[in-house]
């Protein structure tokens, strides 16, 4: 679960945004919507730590992000945050299952290669265990990413116009299993899109 | 994993590692040849001058002299009176003298005069057998003893000079009395006799010679006619030194007779002396060369001339090789550098998943390793074939071997160091870029 409050970024002196307060519970799916350059994917780097806020707080499981250090910040992004992206990137010599597996490596040193198979399989990707990356279709290739983003059971999903490379049929099986998986993983899911599919699928919605 | 990952990432870039390895393999290879060639020859020649302070021998050129009568690889200087010698090797301040005299060979093996002495300056004793205590009986090295199969009480006719096809002495035949410990040195390719079997040996070789084939001196053997021999021999000598390419010893005497050779007006190659008071290592140089007909020459002195003249051929090479390793790594770098910007994201991708900055510089740094210790490990086999073969040949025409399995712990050890260091150099800049990098702009620019 995760909550945000008085959330400032600037990058400089004239470009800089105040963010609404957010509030997202376990299992539920919030979608934040707006133009471009209304900040959707600083707000999305904010709530992933990838980039620090110049003011506010973002708790994350009751975890203030701000008091972590850099070292500890990345760690607790392996652990808690999942992250899938518009354009799914991969460690390009590593296969599908091991790109997964190194997910779980880099969060707690352990290899969950059972889990990332049946992770795969739900996702509909038995037979591209083995290939790699580049071979794989951009649909597949954007299922492999939720794959990657839900192998630690994170608190946090965030998605960043997950759907907009993708046509209709892709879109709406993209929205349904990140729907379907955060709630069965009990992640709160957090989408940011100008996409109009997701709005008419989702309810829960903040405009920037 | 971070190590698989790199193992995984420089193969999947095939060409730049292939590249990059066979380059540092080639660097590596030419260095560890160099290093093991220049270390086990320094090693060889060093061991066989061990208690030899100065050899006597025929004016000439002095390595000649040294490379000839202690190392057995070039032709003799010439001849020497032994009678000369004599009054040098019972000189006070020596302690122990070796005649050495050449004459033939059996199938290339040097056949050598001299006295039990030089087994002991090796540290060789007789294995098997005894020592040779009548004419014609000899010492055979173990080598020989191993290569033509030759046991205790075995005979054989020695050829003239030291071409194998050289003529075949066919009045006397040597018989193996002893067969020589191995020793690692130029004596395990030597077959020994006493000085007297040398000389009766080529008494009758010359008379007969001389009765049946007067033309025969196109070799450049000294014939020596009759009654004044002695005065011949002398001017044959002192008109041609360096003639006597096959440095054997000419002796005509009137008679054959072999049984009691008189040491009158007979004639050795060289004296390999020990000396007890330092200062003959000084003085006697200038003294001999002043005084007679000889030289004497310090092997310490001619091998370091030797060494420090084609230690600038090898310093050449190893420059090269030192370049092709410099190449080499700049190889890397520009592999790994162009590869950085396609990689980003993956790099990205890892933080984002839980990996820290210094998983990332592990990352590139451990991908250059790899291919430095992979073309580290490729180069030291291939420098060791290298040296297998090199040996192999110099086994055949200089009898001498090299161990392709020694490993020269300290010169190695730099070299991987160094090639080590050139990985690290090269991932360097990579590295900390990959370290550096702002994963939020990273993946906004996406």
């Amino acid at each position: 679960m995760i909550t945000t409050k008085n959330l400032k970024f600037n990058y400089n002196s004239t470009i800089g945004f105040d963010f609404p307060d957010l509030n997202c519970n376990p299992a539920e799916v919030l979608l934040i919507t707006g133009g471009s350059g209304k900040g959707k994917t600083t707000l999305l780097h904010l709530l992933g730590g990838l980039l620090r806020p110049v003011s506010g707080k973002i708790n994350i499981d009751s975890v203030n992000l701000d008091t972590l250090s850099e070292k500890k910040l990345d760690h607790f992004r392996g652990k808690n945050i999942g992250l899938v992206l518009q354009q799914s990137h991969f460690i390009s010599s590593l296969n599908v299952l091991e790109n997964v597996e190194l997910a779980s490596w880099l969060s707690d040193k352990k290899k969950k290669s059972e889990k990332a198979q049946n992770l795969l399989e739900q996702l509909d990707l038995k037979d591209q265990l083995y290939k790699l990356p580049s071979q794989l279709s951009i649909g597949q290739q954007q299922r492999v990413s939720i794959a990657r983003a839900l192998i630690n059971e994170p608190k946090l999903l965030l998605a960043d116009e997950p759907t907009s490379s993708l046509d209709d049929e892709n879109a709406i099986i993209v929205a349904n299993l990140l729907s379907d998986l955060s709630k069965k993983y009990n992640a709160a899911l957090v989408i940011v899109t100008h996409d109009q599919r997701l709005k008419e699928r989702f309810t829960n919605i903040i405009s920037l | 994993m971070i190590l698989k990952i790199a193992w995984k990432n420089i193969w999947f870039k095939p060409l730049n590692t292939i590249l990059s390895v066979i380059l540092l393999t080639a660097s590596v290879a030419i260095i560890s040849l160099l290093i093991l060639l220049q270390e086990q020859f320094e090693k060889q020649f060093s061991s066989n001058i061990d208690g030899v302070d100065l050899v006597i021998g025929a004016k000439g050129s002095p390595l000649q002299l040294i490379l000839s009568s202690v190392y057995q690889v070039d032709a003799p200087t010439g001849n020497i009176s032994y009678e000369e010698a004599k009054t040098w090797m019972k000189h006070p301040f020596v302690k122990t003298a070796i005649p050495l005299a050449f004459g033939d060979n059996y199938r290339g093996f040097k056949i050598v005069g001299t006295t039990p002495d030089y087994l002991e300056k090796f540290g060789a004793k007789v294995e098997t057998g005894k020592i040779f205590s009548k004419d014609f009986e000899v010492v055979i090295g173990s080598e020989i003893a191993k290569k033509l199969n030759i046991k205790i009480g075995d005979k054989f006719f020695g050829s003239h000079g030291d071409a194998e096809q050289g003529e075949v002495h066919e009045e006397f035949a040597y018989i193996v009395s002893g067969i020589a410990s191995p020793t690692g040195k130029v004596i395990d390719n030597l077959i020994l006799s006493n000085i007297p079997s040398v000389w009766a040996m080529h008494d009758s070789h010359d008379h007969e010679a001389h009765t049946e084939n007067p033309a025969h001196g196109e070799e450049g053997h000294v014939h020596e006619e009759g009654e004044e021999h002695h005065h011949d021999h002398e001017e044959a000598l002192v008109e041609n030194p360096p003639h006597g390419e096959e440095g054997h010893v000419h002796e005509e005497g009137e008679e054959l007779h072999h049984d009691e050779i008189s040491e009158e007006g007979k004639e050795i190659t060289a004296v390999l002396i020990k000396f007890k008071n330092k200062m003959g290592f000084v003085l006697w140089p200038r003294l001999i060369a002043q005084n007679t007909d000889m030289q004497a020459a310090s092997p310490a002195v001619e091998i370091n001339r030797l060494f420090s003249l084609f230690g600038i051929g090898l310093q050449a090479l190893q420059y090269l090789a030192y370049g092709i390793m410099l190449i080499s790594g700049i190889s890397i770098f520009i592999a790994l550098y162009n590869t950085l910007k396609e990689r980003k994201y993956e790099f990205a991708l890892m933080r984002v998943s839980g990996a820290s900055r210094l998983q990332l510089l592990g990352l590139v740094l451990f991908e250059s390793l790899l291919l430095c210790i992979t073309g580290f490990i490729l180069g030291t086999i291939l420098g060791r074939i290298g040296l297998w073969l090199i040996s192999s040949t110099t086994e055949q025409d200089y009898k001498m071997a090299f161990d392709p399995f020694a490993f020269a712990l300290e010169k190695e050890g730099v070299l991987f160091i160094v090639t080590i260091f050139v990985g690290i150099i090269a991932a360097l800049i990579p590295a900390i870029k990959a370290y550096r990098l702002n994963i939020s702009k990273t993946l906004a620019n996406a």
